[in-house]
């Protein structure tokens, strides 16, 4: 089965006043109707410009995109305008971090969902699409429906209004839905809620789902596929399984024990990564993470020159782009991260 | 103060907000302590009351009621000057290290201030000081001259925490002091954070809504539900036997690296009440799946059982039959 989004050898640079920034650099992946990808990364890895990129929301004038994006078959990049909007909110929609921002405060939240509709189904009558803007806000466990179409943002919680996001964004009924961090606002009580309404529609859509977020648990909870990314690049990609069971780079192992283990013993210190992620207009030379890899100067040299691509970790489809060998970082995994990791 | 006495302690702790509409009751009735050099979590969603106790604690805020003793001496009431001799002692580190550094001055001069605010002359100067401290949170100390946009986020939080512990404290209140970070240097916040408790032997009250960072970092843990503390105890009976059905939902709804299925987790349904109209009695009941009759007429109090450690709210604990 042809993947629903094919992304080959994504570039985005920005220009700015220092010169170009490299964004993405050379970014490939695909997502499958009914799966979920995570595009995992911390600020300035380049996640959420990949999202806007997909979309075809980042302005021509400041962002140079360049590659291959296809949606259901026809390629993004490079089609006017006007094209990709048609294919924006019909064929792809966008969950925002903050629905506050997203949802504009002087209009009921049912009537700016219906717009969303009425964009792409222009024929549609008043009732029509009332009836179905409603019948949508129930089925993302919005309560009293009827009478939430006709409120305002403001008169909406958190998790509602959340929800109220999710239902404009399926509301054209979408094959590809890109998530950008859309729980990271709210509390974990609502964010397991609406982690799982987006699974349980994503079943009845068939949704392909790309999920931008930092956080592995959340990850570990609704991902099948896994992209790390750092500084604009995929340090390792795999199943979901493969990332976060057999993780292979050491920024991954790195992210991964950062994270307090709920089974860990506390009396012991996180196994943190020094340093800061790297600002995108001073990306270190060879690999970008070789300044915080504690394992950089095992090959002599190498990882401060030489900028490492991605190949095969061994098990199909996992893929890892580091210097060391597999059996190098075999060792040095059991012997550093075995018992951080699980 | 002598021996074994807390150095915090809370009894009845209210803060109330006029607003239109009404009283919002941010924080209603807190009972608890903090003994020296101990670690308490306070845990909670949005809206729970955390960081107006957090504020509270350090009299950034006046209680509407009830009492808070620090070492001995009740400062619920206390005026700018009564404070000043015991503000050196209890310090507080904010969520955002963006907002909560002046960015008009260099990190010499923000971690200098409450030196100078407090007229206090360290044994080899303020700058020698001020050096001691940026080595001390892992700072180069020639970055002394740097102006806040001239760190990562991470180094911003390190300034915030050194300036909290110039004056040498003996309670730092934190409140949400990883949440704006980078997961990977959380990690290294949250290690200098525990080191230097252990070193200084600080009393720690971190409030945050990572459960998981708090049970890392705190020997106890009070878990907060609409301006009111639901249970409390020592980090393992919370973590691993919690009796309240909301600390209950709440560590089931923690993602878990470690968990990948989502079954045979406690889902809660319906929204937080309004703070502005409490339900009667038991404040959860209007989301608890164990809520009985009684729940709606009697307010459970703050109770041991088995004469263990762990108080919790609630007239049917998980625990306990029927």
């Amino acid at each position: 089965m042809v993947p629903y989004l094919c992304v080959d050898d994504l570039r985005v640079s920005f220009t700015g006043r220092d010169g170009a920034v490299r964004a993405v650099d050379g970014l490939s992946f695909a997502v499958q109707r009914g799966r979920t990808l995570a595009v995992v990364g911390e600020s300035g890895s380049g996640k959420s410009v990949t999202a806007l990129a997909v979309l075809g929301l980042l302005d021509a004038r400041q962002a140079t995109v360049a590659g291959r994006i296809t949606l259901g078959g026809r390629q993004l990049v490079g089609r006017p305008e006007a094209e990709v909007r048609r294919l924006r909110g019909r064929d792809m929609a966008m969950i925002f971090q903050d629905p506050l921002s997203a949802l504009h405060p002087y209009y009921p939240v049912g009537r700016q969902i219906a717009e969303a509709y009425r964009v792409h189904h222009r024929r549609a009558g008043r009732a029509q699409t009332r009836r179905h803007v409603v019948e949508l806000l129930g089925r993302v466990g919005i309560a009293q429906p009827q009478r939430c179409y006709d409120q305002y943002p403001h008169e909406f919680s958190g998790g509602m209004r959340q929800r109220a996001m999710i239902a404009m964004a399926l509301v054209n009924d979408p094959a590809l839905l890109i998530a950008d961090e859309p729980t990271t606002a709210l509390d974990v009580t609502v964010q397991a809620r609406i982690l799982d309404l987006l699974a349980d529609l994503q079943v009845e859509f068939d949704t392909a789902i790309l999920l931008v977020t930092h956080d592995l648990g959340v990850v570990a909870q609704v991902a099948d596929d896994v992209l790390v990314m750092y500084a604009g690049r995929a340090v390792e990609q795999g199943s979901a399984e493969q990332v976060l069971r057999r993780p292979q780079h050491p920024y991954t192992w790195g992210l991964l024990s950062s994270v307090p283990s709920w089974h860990g013993d506390p009396a012991t210190d996180l196994a943190a990564i020094a340093g800061s992620p790297p600002s995108l207009t001073d990306v270190p030379a060879g690999c970008a993470f070789h300044p915080r890899c504690r394992y950089a100067a095992d090959t002599n040299g190498r990882c401060r020159v030489e900028r490492p691509e991605l190949r095969s970790a061994g098990a199909p489809g996992h893929r890892v782009a580091c210097h060391l060998g597999d059996e190098q970082r075999a060792r040095r995994y059991a012997r550093d991260f075995a018992g951080v990791t699980r | 103060m002598t021996a074994g006495e807390p150095l915090l302690r809370v009894r009845g702790l209210t803060k109330h907000f006029p607003v239109r509409g009404g009283l919002l009751r941010a924080v209603d009735g807190l009972d608890f302590e903090v003994r020296a050099g101990e670690t308490l979590g306070l845990v909670g969603e949005s809206g729970c009351g955390k960081s107006t106790t957090a504020r509270l604690l350090v009299r950034l805020l006046e209680p509407t009621g009830g009492r808070i003793e620090f070492a001995g001496q009740d400062i619920s009431r206390a005026g700018r000057r009564a404070l000043r001799p015991l503000r050196p002692q209890m310090q507080i580190i904010f969520q955002d290290p963006y907002a909560s550094l002046n960015p008009r001055h260099t990190a010499g001069q923000i971690i200098a201030m409450p030196l100078q605010v407090n007229r206090i002359t360290p044994p080899d100067g303020i700058r020698a000081r001020v050096r001691e401290l940026m080595e001390l949170v892992g700072l180069d100390p020639e970055h002394d001259n740097r102006y806040p946009h001239e760190f990562s986020g991470g180094q911003r939080q390190r300034v915030g925490i050194a300036r909290a512990l110039a004056t040498g404290p003996r309670l730092v209140v934190a409140d949400e002091p990883v949440s704006a970070l980078d997961v990977s240097v959380q990690a290294q916040v949250v290690n200098l954070l525990r080191r230097l408790q252990r070193e200084l032997g600080l009393a720690f009250v971190l409030i945050s809504h990572d459960l998981a960072v708090v049970r890392h970092f705190c020997q106890r843990i009070a878990v907060m539900y609409l301006g009111r503390i639901v249970e409390i105890g020592d980090r393992d009976d919370i973590c691993r036997r919690p009796q309240h059905p909301y600390t209950r939902a709440l560590l089931s709804a923690v993602p878990d690296v470690a968990r990948r299925d989502r079954a045979g987790r406690v889902r809660l349904t319906g929204e937080v009440p309004s703070p502005l109209d409490p339900p009667s009695g038991c404040r959860f009941r209007t989301r608890c799946p164990s809520a009985r009759e009684r729940c709606a007429v009697q307010e459970p109090a703050l109770i041991r059982r088995d004469g263990g450690n762990q108080a919790t709210a609630c007239h049917f604990p998980a625990g306990a039959s029927a």
